[in-house]
């Protein structure tokens, strides 16, 4: 017989295996649902998980992916540690990429040195300009910022729409929806010959380091976790509530802001109607987990991101359609959060009385 | 300028046709956070009941089978949810978000082979009694059966959580699960049911986006439709006849927007299409603000797990 029994105190080590169980049970019901619609689950697998990054192209790729989910959901670590809800990493993102397309337009006959830096600062600035309005309206004005950071995620993709489609469309672009190309001096540049990854994985890398040493060596990082624990408690040690979320806001804009940066400073060069695949939804999975943990957070998105990559070679080699991606994205968050049941209660086998 | 008292009548019925998703949705949504359940799986369920909705109606030819087909389709994903929430005590924000992405996810796959097919006209009521009544007649008949629900559900929802001992439990479950419990209420039970409640509400709404309002299959065809339901159940503070006020105030949103485009009113186009997310965000923070009034209309336990230790 099998009872299940509460644990004194949740496992620590069981905290770090989930997400890898979570992993494994999504495969599995990945197999299933392949099965189901008619492929043979183990070469579907293998299209989607191991045939994207088995060269060098595909590894490159699989970064390139990687950057912007890691370094929005370092980001969103410090808002959920918190116990703030930012849900609308993506409209901080387009507006990122928006702010620093513009400055990057102002500058697109001009070379210099300190282009990039004010392009990438611009970024930064428009995800932290747009973060903070949720910020704001939750500290002042109560209001639930699940649901502002979300609807500020359409508006800002109309905004983008409608610039380059309007005013910014390229002059020269036979009236394409995008803009003028940024002169080099406005590019992150790539790192190698024929491959796209590009100095923004830099930019995620430096984030990780900076939120690891927040989290466990500053006084804030401290301050935070006790929020996320308890506001009573955190209230009663006298903690400045409102500063707190104003600031978790803040920075997980300016890390929404750089990964906009890098969507269209890298590869590609301009602004365009669809700067994101949605990394800035995927990007709260990826957080979760990656347990909120800068090193889990860039296992996870290294793992996430394959998602991506296999949903396009799935489709092209076995006609699999491409929202298998995000299938999987919702089924690895359910297993995630299935499993956490293990974390507080733990399966004890009983020989049966007679 | 002449305006014809019958396009009046027009415009407002066009109007509640575009609320009627958002209050089978908020209303769903209405009793499964009075059970003290926050699922934020709305645009999720709608979605999955708008392409089972539209799969069934196209596969089996029944429009009966497609509606009630759409309305299981959101039960059985509400269901995951319930399961994960309910039995595995999971965080209710980060599992309703996994809803979203999952059924977006799902539908689109499901709906591949449905893109770019025709829908099937669905029958309308009382369609001889158009022409008798000026003004009120475009309003009042010669709409779907689901249209004549939603306006109903308001007031049937009210009745229910305010008159029948049910209704009672479930305020008692959202208000206090722990005293519900004490009482020898199944707290789990009551909530299950009301989640699977709110999903079959959530599929209707879907279904009547894909087979009624816009007969086709597009991907995504929510547009965040679930999201705005979710706010509206805020806006209401609860109260199911405000989610009828609200979802008039942004079904004219949308429809104001096509009829500005229509005389030709030079604001560019994405800008009337922002304007129902930022009116939101607006009553959002009118109602909000008084801080005291939300508290007190609120399910206390909204979004907290209960677990009676065992």
């Amino acid at each position: 017989m099998i009872k299940i029994v509460k644990r004194d105190q949740p496992s620590k080590a069981i905290f770090f295996f989930t997400p890898v169980l979570a992993i494994f049970l999504t495969l599995i019901a990945g197999g299933i649902i392949f099965y189901i619609l008619g492929f043979k689950p183990f070469e579907a697998l293998k299209f989607f998980f191991i045939v994207p990054i088995a060269d060098k192209y595909g590894f490159s790729e699989l970064l390139l992916k990687a950057t912007p989910l890691c370094l929005i959901a370092i980001g969103l670590s410090f808002c959920f540690k918190s116990n703030n809800w930012n849900i609308g990493a993506e409209g901080q993102l387009t507006f990122g990429a928006i702010v620093s397309g513009g400055v990057a337009l102002l500058f697109y006959d001009q070379e210099g040195f300190y282009i990039l830096p004010i392009v990438i600062l611009a970024g930064a600035i428009g995800g932290m300009i747009y973060a903070s309005i949720p910020a704001i309206l939750k500290t002042y004005f109560n209001t639930n910022e699940i649901l502002v950071s979300l609807m500020l995620v359409y508006v800002s993709k109309l905004i983008l729409d409608y610039l380059v489609v309007g005013p910014w469309s390229n002059p020269e672009g036979f009236n394409f929806p995008e803009t003028r190309q940024f002169s080099d001096s406005a590019r992150l540049p790539l790192l190698f010959e024929g491959l796209r990854i590009h100095a923004g994985i830099f930019l995620a890398l430096a984030a990780v380091v900076i939120s690891w040493f927040v989290f466990y060596k500053t006084y804030l990082g401290f301050q935070m976790k006790v929020s996320g624990f308890s506001l009573k408690t955190a209230k009663y040690a006298g903690y400045k509530g409102k500063k707190m979320i104003i600031l978790v806001f803040l920075i997980s804009g300016a890390c929404a802001g750089l990964a906009g940066v890098g969507e269209i400073t890298g590869p590609i060069g301009q602004l365009h109607r669809e700067v994101s695949p949605d990394y800035g939804f995927t990007a709260i999975i990826v957080a979760f987990l990656g347990r909120l943990h800068p090193v889990g957070i860039i296992l996870a998105s290294l793992v996430v991101a394959i998602t991506y990559l296999g949903a396009e070679t799935a489709q092209i080699f076995m006609q699999i359609p491409k929202y298998t991606g995000q299938v999987f994205q919702g089924m690895i968050l359910f297993f995630l959060l299935a499993s956490d049941y293990l974390l507080f209660f733990k399966f004890k086998f009983i020989g049966s009385k007679k | 300028m002449i305006v014809d008292i019958n396009f009046v009548g027009l415009i407002i019925a066009s109007i509640m046709a575009s609320a009627v998703p958002l209050i089978l949705a908020s209303c769903g949504e209405l009793i499964t956070e009075r059970s003290g359940v926050l699922n934020l799986g709305v645009e999720g369920m709608m979605i999955i009941g708008a392409i089972s909705g539209f799969a069934l109606m196209t596969v089996t030819g029944s429009l009966i089978i497609a509606v009630l087909g759409a309305m299981l389709a959101g039960v059985l994903i509400s269901t995951i949810f319930a399961f994960l929430t309910q039995t595995l005590i999971t965080n209710h924000v980060a599992t309703g978000l996994a809803l979203t992405i999952f059924g977006i996810g799902i539908s689109a796959m499901i709906g591949k082979n449905f893109v770019g097919i025709p829908g099937k006209e669905f029958p309308v009521l009382f369609e001889g009694l158009k022409d008798t009544i000026p003004l009120l007649s475009p309003i009042l008949f010669g709409h779907s059966i689901v249209f004549y629900f939603a306006f109903a559900l308001p007031f049937i929802t009210s009745y229910f959580l305010k008159k029948t001992k049910i209704g009672l439990i479930v305020r008692a479950v959202g208000d206090s699960p722990e005293s519900a419990s004490n009482q020898g209420i199944n707290v789990r039970f009551v909530r299950y049911a009301c989640i699977l409640y709110g999903g079959a509400m959530c599929g209707l709404a879907g279904a009547y986006l894909s087979m009624i309002y816009t007969p086709q299959w597009i991907e995504n065809m929510t547009g965040g439709r679930g999201w705005i339901a979710l706010a509206l159940v805020v806006f209401s503070t609860w109260n199911p006849i405000k989610i009828l006020i609200g979802a008039m105030i942004f079904g004219g949103l949308t429809i104001i927007q096509f009829h500005m485009q229509a005389i030709g009113v030079r604001i560019p186009v994405q800008f009337l299409t922002a304007l129902p997310y930022i009116v939101t965000i607006i009553v959002l923070v009118v109602i909000s603000r008084d801080s005291r009034k939300i508290r007190l209309s609120t399910p206390s336990s909204l979004g907290k797990s209960f677990h009676k230790d065992n």
